[in-house]
């Protein structure tokens, strides 16, 4: 068994981004898509740590950052579910593609 | 005198009319706002006289200049010569009979007038200014107000023509831009760049930079005097205005544009003047002769005056290209002389529009008998349109002809020729009109319930009159007036040629 | 030197009169304000025959030749240091007797038209317009300027135009008045190009300064209008002949005489005044105001001699068919104007050989009385009957004996029979003919003898023929103020041939002596008596054998009665040619072409929206997607091209 390194870490958050993403490109509903972009943050949240353990074993900034991103993370999901609900309220639908008035 | 106040009156007017409560209320604010701006413009005329006769020979009077944003070194620099002074006579003209002309305005009323009032702004603010940012800053002042007036109180196919309107004079705008800014970037004054129009034409800008940026600036301020080929917004643009606006935009609009090619892409890019002379003469040459024929064949009265106001613009710009000294007094009497006459004879389509409720030459006749007043009204400004003397149109055609046969190309006295032939096609098309219209047998027997002109057109008419017959009868003060104007310009010219 | 600003009046009175009564006459002169037109004039001619008694006999002369004085002037337009338009006062022979005659007529008309134009609703607008029409003429008439004469020449042209459009509810007058405008109007253009180039090479637009500039030979002036040449003519003939259009529009000369005939729509004493006896002259005027430039210009003044007598000859051919009282009138004018106009055309400068001039001049003032005469008879005529047409008339010699006698004394006059006015001033134009063309002397005889037929045709025609019917009659012959003009002229008719003429009005001032050869007039005189003769055998009496003559003259007769079909040519160019291949083809591109264009512009750009608008398509999902792919390419961009 050998040691795990930062290239696996980073595998790891890759895999999740870019499941973030494709959800969030490919869901209608929006609850769905912001869990979406809960898994993007998440992955970005693992970066951080990751890269401050291994390249600044000293310092604390990574997590620092990482702490910030879930207080944020938090925010955010508040108010986009206010948003959807607002959504829900006009339209009785969550569905995204249903939300397209605000085009040319 | 303080010139400022020029641009705060009709500006304090404006405000208050915003506070105002019913047509009565708004309509005597604004009556008594542009008589004030009326009279000071009067005051101006005489005190600049006054300086003049005491020997002051500077270019321009009544000098102020105030930084208003260092960084791009613009300045709000205002002062006025004899060309300026006339213009801003003209303005306070026009302004008071077109307030005089909507007195019964009942729809928005409050906003109708403060868009007219805001619009006055923009031309004296234009008229006055001496940077030639401020210069830009006011004529897109007074491009805005013109498309809510005719896209809101206009008739016809109003939304169209004001969105012609707006687009293309904003595209006029655009390219004086560029040619403003090509001034700018082309200047260096003791390592500075400035936009100042005295300090610009101290210097001598390079003449590849003359010759590139002099097409923007003047066809750019040519759009708004109808430059063929880019005139098609006046026709539908006046015919589709309220008889103020229509007023406003041939007396006062159009003339912003001449101004801007004399006083901007004339004397600031001499050299440039001289290179595309033979462009701009061919233009205006087509515009006075195609205009004059096309005019011929209109049926509506207001394009009929629309397209001779065409027509008749093409003397500015013909007077212009031409570069005689003779000739650029000629192209500035005849932006005179055409904004009181084009706006008397809105006026009178106006007054007579709103009786007969058609505008149709065919439909109208016998006018003379049922409404003499506003027939003959509308006779004189027939009369003055075709040049008759005793009007100020034949002064300005005149003087332009005199001027124009002065510059000896063979070619240009060619285009003078067949710029003098238009007189007999505008008789033309202006008798068939008044034949038709004011003569003849009554053609709808509602015409002889017809009221005349109430004393407000009576009196917005007279305004009009008197000053075309003044200009008509003793030409020489107007001459005199503009002459060191248009002579400080020409030995601009002058020596820039020479140089070359 | 005296002080003649007083002349300043002449013309200023009818312009305050035209502006009291054009402002305030309906208001309140309603019924004064014929009286008001008529005291001003009064005003005016005493003045002016107290100005050429002045002129004439006291201090007009230096050293036996009449010098040319100004008046007054001040500068009213400068165009460039040596350029301006000057308002200013000239006398000279022919100003001073142009001004009597102006004055004159106009006093009559204004008289005349107290009784005729009586009861008209716009009365106080009709004596307006005559005034400003006075005011017009003797501003014209009194130009140092080329560019003063050319204006009041557009200001007598408008009021002309006010006043044939007199009855405007007619649309056959409106056409009249806008043909008059826009005929002479075309004429006046070349007036303007024939200005511009005679101020452009003289570099003056004075009478004074020009003549003298072109006509002495050694100038730089002479030498340069005469060495450009365009087309294979000087400068100078370009200029002199645009000049000439100009008086020719005005004078009713061939080809721009078809106003002249429709403008007989104005009222009768209107054409009296403008159409007979001063402003179809204007340009017999100009001509000699010009003179001494003209006279060392042959091609020029040829084309003066031509013009002038063909159209003398044509005017006389279509007299002889019309059947519109007024328009024989109008054609006989034109015909006379020819005289005047070829009299110039073949005199010479000074001397001896300045006699067409002074016959020219001398025709112009004792027509001006026999023909306005003719008019205001005419006039008379028809404010009895009510009609042009002779077919209506008939026999009323011993309705209206005053008008008959004066008819009478003026168809003598212009057919030129001893001692009448016109036998003195015709003769000296045939000797003047005689001396220099043959040909032109010819025509001019053969139309002394057809004037003599038409307008004995025309008298015999209203007085004789058959009885008048007295029921359709309803009034008599007319008021006072009808009849005197008519004494007053008739006398002048009588006696105008005796105004010493050659000594006072000339191409140079001095006086020529002249003498009536009895051998040489036998010929013209022999003529107009057998034209009389004619007229007598077939007119006096109501009878078929006009109507015989002229179905045996078949096609000829034909044309003469359409006057030539030139009318209809016109037509023809302007409605076919101008409207229709000029006017609407520049409207139709100016409305599709040009306008077509920018709307082309409009609309490809809302096309090109139209086709990229599909990006904007709402969806968070794409934005999301470009958003991403545009990081793709940046990083891409950043990784792989950036060194």
């Amino acid at each position: 068994m050998s040691e795990i390194t930062v290239t696996h870490i980073l595998f790891v958050s890759t895999a999740l981004f870019f499941t973030g993403m494709y959800g969030l490109f490919t869901r209608r509903n929006m609850i769905t898509m912001l869990m979406s972009v809960e898994l993007i943050l998440n992955s970005v949240n693992i970066n951080f740590v990751a890269f401050n353990k291994y390249l600044y074993p000293g310092k604390l900034d990574g997590v620092f950052f990482t702490i910030f991103v879930i207080t944020i993370a938090a925010a955010e999901a508040a108010v986009a579910i206010a948003i959807i609900i607002n959504l829900y309220r006009s339209h009785h639908s969550i569905d995204v593609e249903d939300a397209s008035e605000l085009k040319y | 005198m303080n010139l400022s106040f020029l641009i705060l009156l009709p500006f304090v007017t404006a405000i208050a009319i915003l506070f105002c409560n019913g047509l009565k209320q708004v309509r005597t604010v604004a009556l008594i706002g542009t008589a004030a701006q009326f009279l000071l413009s009067i005051d101006l005329l005489f005190v600049y006289w006054k300086e003049r006769t005491t020997g002051n020979n500077s270019p321009f009077l009544f000098d102020f200049n105030y930084t208003w944003f260092a960084p791009l070194n613009i300045h709000y620099h205002i002062g006025v010569d004899g060309i300026s002074v006339a213009m801003i006579l003209l303005t306070a003209f026009v302004v008071i009979a077109g307030v005089l002309v909507s007195w019964t305005q009942e729809s928005m009323n409050k906003e109708f007038f403060f868009l007219l009032l805001f619009l006055s702004v923009g031309a004296y603010g234009y008229f006055i200014s001496l940077d030639i940012f401020t210069l830009f800053f006011f004529l897109e002042v007074a491009v805005i107000p013109k498309f809510l007036l005719i896209g809101i109180w206009g008739s016809g196919k109003k939304e169209y023509s004001a969105m012609k309107l707006a687009l293309m004079l904003m595209a006029g705008s655009g390219l004086v831009f560029v040619g403003l800014a090509g001034l700018y970037y082309g200047t260096n004054f003791n390592g500075e760049r400035t936009f100042d129009l005295l300090q610009i034409s101290q210097m001598h800008i390079n003449i590849l930079f003359q010759k590139i940026f002099f097409p923007f600036a003047f066809i750019g301020f040519g759009i708004f005097t109808a430059l063929f080929p880019f005139h098609t917004w006046v026709p539908d643009g006046h015919s589709s205005a309220p008889t103020a606006a229509s007023m406003f935009l041939a007396g006062i609009s159009m003339k912003l544009g001449g101004y801007g090619c004399l006083r901007v892409a004339t004397y600031l890019m001499p050299e440039g003047a001289h290179y595309y002379a033979w462009v701009i003469i061919l233009l205006s040459t087509i515009a006075i002769i195609y205009g004059a024929f096309a005019t011929m064949m209109q049926k509506d009265l207001k394009y009929i005056n629309a397209y001779s106001s065409f027509s008749h613009c093409g003397f500015v710009l013909l007077g212009i290209g031409m570069l005689t000294q003779t000739s650029i007094n000629g192209a500035v009497l005849q932006m005179v002389s055409h904004g009181l006459m084009t706006a008397l004879f809105f006026a009178a389509i106006g007054m007579i529009y709103s009786r007969t409720h058609t505008r149709m030459v065919e439909q109208l006749g016998g006018l003379l008998k049922v409404i003499p007043f506003i027939s003959t009204v509308f006779v004189i400004a027939g009369l003055c349109s075709l040049g008759l003397p005793g009007f100020s149109g034949f002064v300005a055609e005149m003087t332009v002809f005199m001027g124009a046969w002065q510059n000896p190309d063979q070619w240009y006295r060619l285009a003078t020729i067949l710029a003098c032939a238009s007189i007999v096609v505008t008789a033309v098309y202006i008798l068939r009109a008044a034949g038709k219209t004011v003569m003849g047998p009554i053609t709808d027997h509602h015409y002889n319930n017809l009221s005349d002109a109430t004393w407000n057109e009576k009196l917005a008419a007279g305004i009009l009159i008197i000053g075309i017959v003044a200009i008509g009868i003793a030409p020489f003060w107007l001459n005199q007036l503009i002459t060191p104007g248009t002579e400080h310009i020409m030995e601009h010219v002058g020596k820039a040629i020479t140089l070359k | 030197m005296n002080n003649y600003l007083y002349i300043a009046f002449i013309p200023l009175l009818p312009l305050a009169s035209f502006l009291v009564l054009g402002l305030f006459g309906r208001k309140y002169f309603k019924t004064f304000s014929g009286t008001v037109g008529t005291a001003s004039l009064l005003a005016s001619t005493i003045l002016s025959l107290y100005t050429a008694y002045h002129y004439f006999f006291i201090d007009g002369k230096v050293n036996g030749v009449f010098q040319q004085i100004i008046a007054f002037k001040y500068t009213w337009l400068q165009f460039s240091p040596n350029i301006s338009i000057d308002m200013g006062i000239i006398l000279d022979p022919i100003s001073v007797m142009m001004l009597v005659v102006v004055t004159f007529v106009s006093l009559m008309v204004h008289v005349f038209s107290l009784g005729y134009m009586k009861g008209e609703e716009r009365f106080a607008t009709y004596y307006a317009f005559l005034s400003l029409f006075t005011f017009s003429m003797l501003g014209l008439v009194l130009s140092s300027n080329i560019f003063q004469i050319y204006m009041f020449w557009e200001l007598v042209g408008v009021s002309s135009f006010l006043l044939i459009g007199y009855y405007f509810e007619k649309p056959s007058a409106v056409a009249a008045a806008k043909k008059a405008f826009i005929v002479t109007r075309f004429a006046d253009l070349g007036f303007l190009i024939g200005i511009l180039i005679l101020a452009f090479y003289s570099g003056t637009l004075d009478f004074g300064v020009l003549i003298n500039k072109l006509t002495s030979i050694q100038s730089p002036e002479y030498l340069n209008i005469t060495a450009a040449s365009f087309l294979g003519a000087s400068m100078l003939t370009w200029g002199l002949t645009l000049v000439f259009i100009g008086g020719a529009g005005k004078s009713a000369m061939f080809p721009l005489h078809i106003w002249l005939p429709d403008a007989m729509e104005g009222p009768t004493p209107v054409s009296a005044l403008i159409h007979a006896a001063t402003m179809v002259v204007a340009g017999v005027y100009l001509v000699a105001r010009l003179f001494p430039v003209f006279s060392i210009d042959v091609t020029a003044l040829q084309i003066v001699t031509y013009v002038g007598a063909f159209s003398a000859l044509l005017a006389a051919i279509i007299a002889c068919t019309q059947t519109d009282i007024k328009r024989v009138l109008a054609y006989s004018t034109m015909s006379q104007i020819g005289y005047m106009m070829f009299a110039l055309g073949v005199s010479k400068y000074g001397g001896e050989n300045g006699l067409g001039y002074m016959a020219s001049m001398f025709h112009l003032f004792t027509h001006a009385f026999f023909k306005s005469l003719l008019f205001l008879g005419a006039g008379a005529v028809i404010h009895l009957v009510h009609s042009n047409e002779m077919k209506d008339m008939g026999g009323l010699r011993k309705l209206m004996p005053i008008t008959h006698i004066t008819f009478l004394i003026a168809c003598l006059a212009i057919a030129g029979i001893p001692p009448f006015a016109g036998f003195f001033s015709k003769e000296e134009i045939l000797l003047a003919a005689f001396n220099s063309n043959k040909l032109i002397y010819g025509i001019a005889v053969f139309t002394s003898g057809l004037t003599a037929f038409y307008m004995f045709r025309l008298y015999y025609n209203i007085f004789w023929s058959k009885e008048a019917d007295i029921h359709e009659i309803h009034h008599g012959e007319g008021t006072f103020s009808m009849k005197l003009p008519l004494l007053i002229l008739g006398a002048l008719a009588l006696t105008s041939g005796f105004v010493p003429i050659a000594s006072l009005v000339t191409s140079d001032g001095a006086v020529l002596e002249t003498h009536i050869d009895f051998g040489f007039s036998a010929l013209p005189v022999l003529l107009a008596v057998a034209g009389i003769l004619l007229a007598t055998y077939l007119y006096k009496r109501e009878n078929s054998k006009p109507q015989t003559i002229a179905n045996s003259l078949g096609s000829l007769y034909k044309a003469a009665y359409k006057k030539f079909y030139i009318d209809e040519v016109y037509l023809f160019i302007t409605k076919k040619i101008i409207f229709n291949l000029i006017g609407r083809p520049a409207a139709w591109i100016d409305k599709n072409i040009v306008d077509g264009f920018m709307n082309l512009l409009a609309n490809t750009t809302a096309k090109i929206s139209e086709l990229i608008k599909g990006l904007q398509s709402g969806k968070v999902q794409n934005y999301a997607l470009y958003f991403f792919g545009g990081i793709i390419g940046l990083a891409a961009l950043f990784i792989y091209l950036w060194k």
